[in-house]
């Protein structure tokens, strides 16, 4: 499965990306799975998207849950809590 | 009554509050009541001194993240119409940053309605504050008491939050 992900704010800035296209594995199918698979990449990926961190998922532009389910072709973004207002 | 509006603008550029008011009430009749609220940038925050503001977004989520809180707003209260103006890019202190503007027949939604949408832009719309200080740049962090503000209108479902039909006026 093919997916763009992107990267927002303090998260784009400690991973020093933006955004990315990457095939995955076919296990990986819910954007918590893919979460814990960026985060194998070890150094600012394993400490940034850890588990404890509060990071915000979207899918299709959508905020989404870590259950929710990857579809080919699909934008994801991973980002701090928002700020706005 | 005429048609229902809802407007939603990212925008770099500045609004002009009296300008924006006129046009989502324009010509509706049916319009007893306008709440506003304007959100601007200190020059303090966190106790250090704010030059630069910046405000990040996410293009494509935030307008249809923006859409979704005003269509639901628009579900739970009896509104004329409503209008998000929200800025992007680099702000001075006093600048403007975000215009929540209601219109409805009467004070009771328009006021519950704009800070209904404000609670829900704060914790779902994808922006991201950015801060030049004195001892350099950071990210702002997100506050609990926005999440705990978003959550109390969990708390009663649409009917109950439509109901205390509020006074005329």
């Amino acid at each position: 499965m093919k997916l763009t992900i992107l990267y927002f704010a303090s998260l784009r800035e400690t991973l020093g990306i933006e955004r990315e296209s990457v095939e995955i594995p076919a296990e990986i199918v819910t954007i918590g799975a893919l979460r814990n698979w960026l985060r194998q990449r070890g150094g600012a990926w394993a400490e940034s998207l850890a588990e404890g961190r509060a990071v915000r998922m979207a899918l299709n532009r959508q905020l989404a849950g870590a259950e929710s389910p990857l579809v080919d072709g699909a934008e994801v973004a991973f980002f701090p809590p928002v700020t706005g207002g | 009554m005429g048609q229902v509006k809802s407007v939603v603008r990212v925008q770099r550029e500045d609004f002009d509050l009296t300008r924006e008011v006129q046009a989502l009430r324009q010509g509706d009749a049916g319009v007893g009541a306008v709440a506003v609220f304007v959100g601007t940038v200190r020059d303090v925050n966190e106790g250090s001194g704010v030059s630069t503001l910046t405000l990040e977004h996410y293009p494509g989520m935030t307008e249809s993240a923006l859409e979704d809180i005003a269509a639901q707003a628009h579900q739970r209260w009896r509104l004329n119409g409503t209008l998000i103006i929200h800025r992007y890019g680099e702000l001075q202190p006093c600048d403007q940053i975000v215009l929540v503007a209601v219109t409805s027949a009467h004070r009771g939604d328009a006021f519950a309605a704009c800070e209904f949408i404000m609670d829900f832009l704060k914790t779902r719309a994808p922006f991201w504050k950015k801060e030049q200080t004195p001892s350099g740049t950071r990210w702002v962090d997100a506050r609990q008491a926005d999440d705990e503000a978003a959550a109390r209108w969990d708390e009663s479902p649409p009917s109950t939050a439509r109901a205390p039909s509020s006074p005329t006026g």
